[in-house]
């Protein structure tokens, strides 16, 4: 059974290094439709041309059309909606700023979507988060490390997780824990994606991503069940 | 095996584990994991989590005013540009 790596959703994640280059609108076009807000790949390329040449009607159409997807992230990624909000406001801004810089190598919401995570990895780091020693940095406090439980009852998890259980507990992950979690499992990057957007090896990425949900399932063994908390 | 001696094969396993699964090692290929009905019901569950995590969240909408914010902020931007460029 390939353990760690067996539940990675299929999500393409190209580089974002923002330059110059026209062949934007074509990649646009070609980008796959997630928002209800969308119009037309022609239409859509157009908007992005129009808001790189400045117009920023057309930046506010952008943002309509992936504002749901970025505040999303920047809320999983935090875990707090007035955090989410200043992030989402500042990776708008970084993008208006970097507009014209974007070439197209890979659709428009994914290289927005990198740069939003980007700009929450900045905001951790703030936050005194040191993410270049995983080792160090990211390992909670001991009392805050998964324990575990021998003996104990199993869990039957299949089916029968708690959803709002499941919320609180990944909420409450340690930020360092979440994060991986959150790239890897929700967002479906890769180990080898995620060692270079936090600068650490891929196996730590895979150590930190199994001790997090050992963490997730300590906690939902804790949460009293439905008939319980009645 | 006694179910005691058990528990101790299974701490001295998990203990390892996350070294194991950073090293890239398949942890199914382990022999204590292939004979332990614990430490597989504990890697199945960690599977379930991760696959109702996806489930979990769903795309939610920004507050209204989010937009009014960002305008403002590049409107100020815009305004310092043009002050340094007037400047110079």
């Amino acid at each position: 059974m390939p353990y760690s790596d067996s539940s990675t959703q299929s999500a393409s994640h190209a580089s974002a290094t923002p330059v110059r280059d026209s062949a934007s609108a074509t990649a646009l076009a070609s980008s796959k439709n997630h928002y209800s807000t969308n119009g037309s790949a022609s239409e859509q390329a157009e908007i992005l041309a129009r808001a790189q040449a400045g117009d920023n009607q057309a930046f506010a159409q952008l943002y309509s059309m992936h504002k749901r997807r970025i505040y999303s992230l920047c809320l999983r990624m935090v875990g707090s909606v007035a955090e989410a909000e200043d992030l989402t406001q500042e990776a708008f801004l970084q993008f208006h700023r970097k507009i014209d810089t974007f070439r197209g190598e890979s659709a428009l919401s994914t290289w927005l979507h990198r740069l939003a995570i980007n700009v929450v990895l900045m905001h951790l780091r703030k936050k005194g988060l040191q993410l270049t020693s995983l080792d160090e940095a990211m390992e909670p406090a001991p009392d805050q490390r998964p324990g575990r439980s021998f003996g104990a009852p199993d869990l039957i998890l299949s089916g029968a997780i708690d959803r709002l259980a499941l919320q609180r507990a990944i909420d409450d992950l340690p930020a360092g824990y979440r994060l991986i979690f959150v790239l890897h499992d929700i967002e479906g990057y890769e180990h080898n994606e995620i060692a270079t957007l936090l600068d650490c090896s891929i196996g730590n990425s895979k150590s930190q991503l199994h001790k997090a949900r050992l963490k997730l399932r300590e906690a939902l063994r804790n949460y009293p069940l439905p008939e319980a908390r009645r | 095996m006694s179910q005691t001696t058990n528990y101790v094969a299974c701490e001295a396993f998990q203990s390892k584990m996350p070294q194991l699964i950073a090293s890239g090692a398949d942890v199914a290929d382990h022999p204590h994991f292939k004979d332990c009905d614990v430490c597989r019901a504990l890697l199945a569950d960690l599977e379930t989590i991760a696959a109702a995590a996806r489930e979990l969240f769903p795309i939610v909408e920004p507050p209204d005013d989010l937009w009014e914010q960002i305008e403002s902020a590049i409107e100020d931007e815009e305004s310092e540009i043009g002050r340094h460029s007037n400047a110079s």
